[in-house]
C-alpha cells in the first residue's frame, strides 16, 4: 500500500486511542468498549460538515435526497476510503442502508474475533462523518452503524422529515 | 466589479455583507434581501422532476434595476452567494461573474473549514474579506 492512504487510517486509529485513554483514564492503556462514542461520533459530525462544503464545490446541484445519498455513496466515499459503497438499499421512505464490505477502518483488526469488542470504536467517527455531511446539505437525519462479521460494515441513515426546512 | 457581496446562509439570515459605500449599505441589504425570493423561485423550478435545465450552482442574473444588476449563487449546502454589479460599469461577461462566485465559494469554504468557526455563525474570517474587498470596486 501507498504511504500516503494508511495516513489517514494511522491518524484514525491514533484519534481512536486518545479519545479512549483521555475518557477512561481508569482503564488507560486498553480499549474499552465501554468508552463514551459520543465525543468520536462529534468529531465525525464536524468534520463531515466542513468536509461536504469542499467536496460539493464544483458538483452540480444536487436536489433531490436519493441523489445525495447516491453522491455520498460513491464519490465522497471513495474519496475518504479508497472504495465506493457496496450496496445502496432503500424503503424509499427515508431509511438508507449504505453495505460496505470491506469497511477500511475495520479491516485491519477483522482477522479473528480478538479485537470484535472494540469494533464499535472505529465505526463512531464514521457515522458521524455520515450525519455531519448530510446535515450540511440539508438532510437531518439519525445515523446508526451495525458490524456485520468484520470487516463488513452496515450504517442506517433515518431521515428525520419533519425537520427539513 | 461588484458594488457589493453579500453571503447568505442555509435559513436566509444574512453572514457577511459588505459593500463599496458604507452609507448604502441599507439599501444593498433591501436589494439582497428581495433577491432571496427569486433565487427560492429558480431552485424550486430547478427541483421539478421534468425540469431540463442544467442544475448548476451560478443561477445568472436574477434581476436588473435602473443601476445595479443583481447575481446569484447557490452551493450545495444551500448557501447562496449575491453580488451585486454597477449597471453602468462596462458589462462583464457571464464567464468573468462566474470566476468571482468561485473565487468567493473557495474562500467560503476554506473559513468554513477553519476549525474555529461554528457553523452558522457570521463569517469573520481575515482572508475571506480579504478576497471580498479583492472583488469590489475601488472607489
Amino acid at each position: 500500500m501507498v504511504a500516503d492512504e494508511i495516513l489517514l487510517e494511522l491518524l484514525h486509529a491514533e484519534l481512536v486511542n486518545y479519545v479512549c485513554s483521555s475518557e477512561c483514564k481508569e482503564s488507560a492503556g486498553q480499549l474499552n468498549k465501554h468508552c463514551n462514542l459520543s465525543t468520536l461520533e462529534y468529531f465525525g459530525f464536524s468534520t463531515g460538515y466542513k468536509l461536504i462544503e469542499r467536496f460539493t464545490k464544483d458538483w452540480p446541484r444536487l436536489t433531490t435526497e436519493l441523489d445525495t445519498i447516491k453522491f455520498i455513496c460513491t464519490d465522497f466515499w471513495s474519496s475518504i476510503y479508497k472504495k465506493s459503497i457496496d450496496n445502496l438499499r432503500t424503503n424509499h421512505q427515508g431509511v438508507y442502508v449504505l453495505h460496505d464490505q470491506a469497511f477500511r477502518f475495520l479491516a485491519k483488526i477483522s482477522n479473528g474475533t480478538q479485537y470484535l469488542d472494540s469494533a464499535p470504536l472505529y465505526i463512531a467517527f464514521t457515522s458521524g462523518l455520515l450525519r455531519g455531511a448530510l446535515a450540511n446539505l440539508g438532510i437531518n437525519s439519525i445515523v446508526t452503524a451495525e458490524v456485520q462479521p468484520m470487516p463488513a460494515c452496515k450504517f442506517h441513515i433515518q431521515v428525520l422529515r419533519n425537520q427539513i426546512t | 466589479m461588484a458594488v457589493c457581496v453579500a453571503i447568505i446562509g442555509k435559513e436566509n439570515a444574512p453572514k457577511f455583507i459588505r459593500c463599496t459605500d458604507r452609507d448604502q449599505e441599507l439599501d444593498f441589504h433591501y436589494k439582497v434581501h428581495s433577491s432571496l425570493d427569486i433565487i427560492e423561485e429558480k431552485l424550486l423550478a430547478a427541483s421539478h422532476p421534468k425540469a431540463t435545465e442544467p442544475r448548476e450552482q451560478f443561477l445568472g442574473m436574477l434581476y436588473a434595476t435602473e443601476e445595479h444588476k443583481i447575481y446569484g449563487y447557490v452551493t450545495n449546502t444551500k448557501m447562496k452567494i449575491i453580488i451585486v454589479i454597477d449597471a453602468n460599469h462596462q458589462a462583464l461577461r457571464d464567464n468573468e461573474i462566474r470566476a468571482m462566485f468561485r473565487k468567493l465559494h473557495g474562500a467560503y469554504a476554506d473559513a468554513v473549514c477553519n476549525p474555529f468557526y461554528i457553523p452558522g455563525d457570521q463569517v469573520t474570517s481575515k482572508k475571506f474579506t480579504e478576497t471580498v474587498l479583492s472583488l469590489l470596486v475601488k472607489s
